[in-house]
Formats: structure tokens, sequence, C-alpha cells
């Protein structure tokens, strides 16, 4: 599904902040990637997204080779692609209700036929109340539920999530994390972003991929 | 309540506007207010060129008709030639000849007349040579052979020289061209500006938005989408724009027919018309004024459609 070959980025002129970084990511797969503040978890996950091109070495994603990779390739690419940012991205204009219908409306699909889907899945994770709110009115726990469901209202096959239980408290990190052990049984790759040990020791049998020194580390 | 409560009700007022489709670049990002003042001047000065082009097209049309219908037989005097008989027999020649509708010889008082406002009124111009006038008016239904013409005068009347008004014409010509020239070179001009301007406002609200611009990537958009929803607000700024300025530039013709049709009855209002018509501008002006305003608008969007789709290929490192 994923495929990294040796990859290094540089920034500028600088030294390389990822070095030799190789691994795969299988479908159906779940792990963490951690790492001291720092470490690059967010550059990587930006690599794997192919929103920052490498400076060396080959990314693979879904089979296609990213340098050969056109404008309405990439578009495809990320619409396999679930993504949870660290500080969520939600557009502030726009309702929970709107943001995370977002993904399907990109594709220009009417309205009235993702209305159900999309407020289902709010009620799952626990907004359905706070579907006509703005997000600047969410708290923390609710701007972070309603990205999660953003990334998962169009089904991905991979799942990124970066830091996403940095913003509430341990009961509810639990309730989220439980929601992406959920997504993983359903058949969706996740990739979890935290430098929370706790978190992952909650979860043992899942693959750990440590950052550090810009090099990876990988513990199946 | 916090301070973001008052700017995002928790609850939109109707429940139909609940599922409504807000803009994803939201409106007061673009510096709308502005630009549509830029793109309404811009528009007008447009029309207002095109306007004034039209108006001497026509008005130079006109005056080509009113000289090309008519030539002009002039009868010099000469020494042993009877001059009232030699302008007789011209206009005789000319009346009869075919495509000519009439041939009419000006006295020898009404060649005088000619004479007065140069030389004064009341002098006895009996003594001067003065020369006859014939004017010739072309029947329209029919061709007028005038080389024709010119060799019957010349072998009756050596003294008769016809004037086609030719050379008049060609500069009447060319001043119509070169006044079209330079309407059409302005009127570029300013849809290049007008670009330029929306252009760089496109960039600006592209800047102003890049984190919307980031959001809609990762949630796989594609160019195309992102670029219609800027495209929709400069449209429908241009269309605001282009309508008003459009609209300006026809109340001031409007005004300035009505102006001339009050002035027409003045020693300049005459010449004014004579020279530019009655400042009308008749339905091809204002078709011509109404296409401006409509190619100011879809330039306005499809200005901002290149330099989004330019501006997206710089954010990431992708083939085109």
């Amino acid at each position: 599904m994923v495929r990294f070959e040796n990859v290094g980025l540089r920034y500028g002129m600088g030294g390389e902040i990822l070095r030799d970084i190789t691994f795969d990511i299988a479908p159906r797969t779940f792990q963490f990637l951690t790492g001291p503040s720092g470490a690059g978890k967010t550059t990587l996950l930006r690599l794997i997204l192919l929103a920052l091109p490498p400076t060396r070495g080959l990314i693979t994603l879904f089979g296609k080779d990213s340098a050969e990779l056109d404008k309405p390739g990439l578009t495809a690419l990320r619409r396999k692609v679930g993504v949870v940012f660290q500080d969520f991205r939600l557009l502030d204009h726009l309702t929970t209700y709107q943001n995370v219908a977002l993904p399907l409306r990109v594709q220009e699909r009417d309205e009235a036929s993702y209305r159900s889907e999309v407020m289902e899945l709010l009620g799952w994770v626990g907004l359905g109340e706070r579907m006509h709110v703005y997000p600047p009115v969410l708290s923390g726990g609710e701007k972070q539920r309603a990205a999660i469901a953003r990334a998962l209202i169009m089904r991905p096959q991979l799942l990124l999530a970066d830091e996403p239980t940095g913003n509430v408290d341990p009961s509810l990190a639990r309730r989220l994390m439980r929601l992406f052990l959920e997504l993983h049984k359903s058949g969706t790759s996740v990739v979890i972003a935290t430098h929370d040990l706790a978190l992952m020791d909650q979860f043992d049998g899942a693959r750990r991929l440590v950052l550090g020194d810009g090099r990876l580390h990988i513990y199946d | 309540m916090d301070e973001h409560s008052a700017a995002f009700p928790s609850r939109p007022p109707a429940v139909e506007d609940e599922w409504s489709q807000t803009p994803l670049v939201p409106a007061e990002t673009v510096a709308g207010r502005a630009l549509a003042i830029v793109i309404a001047i811009m528009t007008f000065l447009a029309a207002l060129t095109a306007g004034f082009a039209i108006v001497l097209a026509d008005a130079s049309r006109d005056w080509r008709g009113a000289v090309g219908v008519e030539m002009t037989i002039q009868v010099t005097p000469r020494a042993a030639r009877d001059i009232d008989a030699d302008s007789a027999k011209a206009a005789s020649i000319a009346a009869a000849f075919p495509g000519v509708a009439e041939a009419r010889a000006f006295t020898r008082q009404q060649s005088e007349e000619l004479l007065a406002p140069w030389l004064g009124a009341g002098l006895d111009l009996s003594q001067l040579p003065t020369p006859r006038m014939i004017v010739v008016r072309r029947d329209p239904q029919k061709k007028l052979d005038e080389i024709g013409l010119r060799a019957a005068l010349d072998a009756a009347v050596p003294n008769a020289s016809l004037d086609d008004h030719g050379a008049w014409m060609q500069r009447l010509d060319t001043m119509a061209q070169v006044v079209v020239g330079a309407a059409v070179a302005i009127f570029v001009l300013v849809m290049i500006a007008m670009a330029l301007a929306v252009g760089f406002a496109t960039r600006g609200a592209m800047a102003g938005n890049r984190e919307i611009i980031e959001a809609l990537h990762f949630v796989g958009a594609a160019d195309s989408f992102i670029a219609r929803q800027f495209q929709f607000h400069f449209l429908r700024l241009g269309l605001r724009g282009g309508a008003a300025g459009g609209g300006a530039a026809l109340l001031l013709f409007l005004l300035l027919g009505f102006l001339s049709r009050q002035w027409t009855t003045s020693a300049g209002g005459e010449q004014a018309e004579a020279l530019f018509g009655s400042f009308s501008l008749g339905w091809s002006g204002i078709v011509a004024i109404a296409a401006i305003s409509l190619t100011v608008a879809l330039i306005a969007g499809l200005m901002s459609r290149i330099i989004v789709f330019r501006a997206l290929g710089e954010f990431y490192d992708v083939k085109d």
C-alpha cells in the first residue's frame, strides 16, 4: 500500500532531517509512528500524503511511483487516504456538518445523496447534536472528533492521524483509539503518530515505527 | 459566550439554511469592493473608447456617403471662350451621361456667392475670372463611368475639369481607420490593465486562503474544483463591475445625445453634429457596450482561473 525505499528529506541546503527511511505499510495493518517531539513524525506523514516531495529515494503509494504522478493521479490517491491533522485543519466558516461532508462535496456529489451518511457518522463520533455548530465554538475534543469524522467519511483505505489524542482527556483518548481500532477491523490501514507511550502500551500488539536521529526503526 | 460565539452562531436561523452550501472561499476574504470599483472604471473607459469609435466611424461613413454621392465640374474662364456656353454644355453632357441623376450648373451670381465668405460681401467680382461650378449628383442605382465622363468633357469642353472628391474621401477613410485603430489599442490596454488587476487580487485572495486551499487538497479536491471556487467570486465581481461601468457609459452617451439635440440649433451644435453625428450610439453601440461588459466579466473569471491553476502548480512539486 505504502512503500518507502531509502527516502531522504532536507529543507534547502540544510542537513537531512530524515535519512534512509525504508518501510512499507501493508493493507489492513495498524501501526504507531512514534519518537520524541521534533523527530519528524509530522514530516513523515506529509511525505506519505505526498504533500512534500522527497529529496531522494522512492515513494510508492498504492502501487504508483510518486515521482511519476500527475495532478489527477495525486488527487485520486488522496481520495483513498484519510488524514487527521494535529491542528485539525477544520474550516472555520463551515459548520461541523459541512466540514465532515467536505471530502464528498469536493467530489461534486449532490448534498442530498450523502446527508444521512454524514449525519450517521456525526452521531457515531458523538457530534450529532453539534452538527450545525461552527468550529470556533467547539471544544478541543469535539474538533478532534470532527476532524476524525472528516477523515473517515470517504471510508479511506489508509488513515493517517497526527497526534489524534493530543488534545483530549485520557477517557476520550481511549474512546477515539477504540474508534480507530474498529476502523482497522473494517479493513483500513491505520498509522497513528503519537509520542504518548502510555497510549501505545494499551495496544501492545500494534506495530511501532520509531523515529530518532532522522532514522526509522521498526518493531513488529 | 466567548468571542467567537457572536461571529459563528451555533444554529443558523432558518432550518433550510442549515443544509445550504456555504461558499468554500469566504466572500470577505476576496478584496471585492475595491476590485469591483477598478473593474467598473476600466469597463467605463473601454466602453467610452468603443462608443466614441463607433460614433466617429458612423459619422465618417456619413461624411463619405455625402461627399461620394456628388462630384464637381469646374469650368475655368479662358480667353476667346464663352464661359456661360461652356458651363451649359458641360452640364448637359454630364446630365445625359449614364449613371448621373442630376447636373446643376451654378449661375455667375451663385458662383460669386460662394466666394463671399472669403472675399467679403458687396464686392463687384465681375472683373475677376471666376470659375463656374456644376454639381453632379450620382444615380445610386446605376454605375457611373467616371473615366468616360472625364473624356467626354475633355473632348467637348477643354476648360472643364471633373473632381470626384477621391483625395478627400481617401483622407476621411484614413482618419476613420486611425481613430478606430487607436480605440482598439486603448481598449486592449484597458483590458490588459484590468486582467492584471484581477491577477493581483486573485493572488492576494489565494495567499489569504492558503490554509483552506491546503485543506481542500488534502480532502481530495482537484485543482479544477479549487479554481472554480475562486473563479465564481471573480466572475461575480466582474459582472458587477462590468454592469456598473457599461451602464455608466451608456448613460453618458444618452446624456450626450440629449445635450447634442438641445444644442443642435446653435452654430457650434451644428458643427459638432456635422462632425460627430448626433452622439447616438444606435443598437449596434448598445450591443457593443453590453458585449464589452460581459467580456470584462468573462476575462475576470478566466484570469482568476489561470492564476489559480498557476499558483496551485507552485504549491506542490508535481507534474501538470
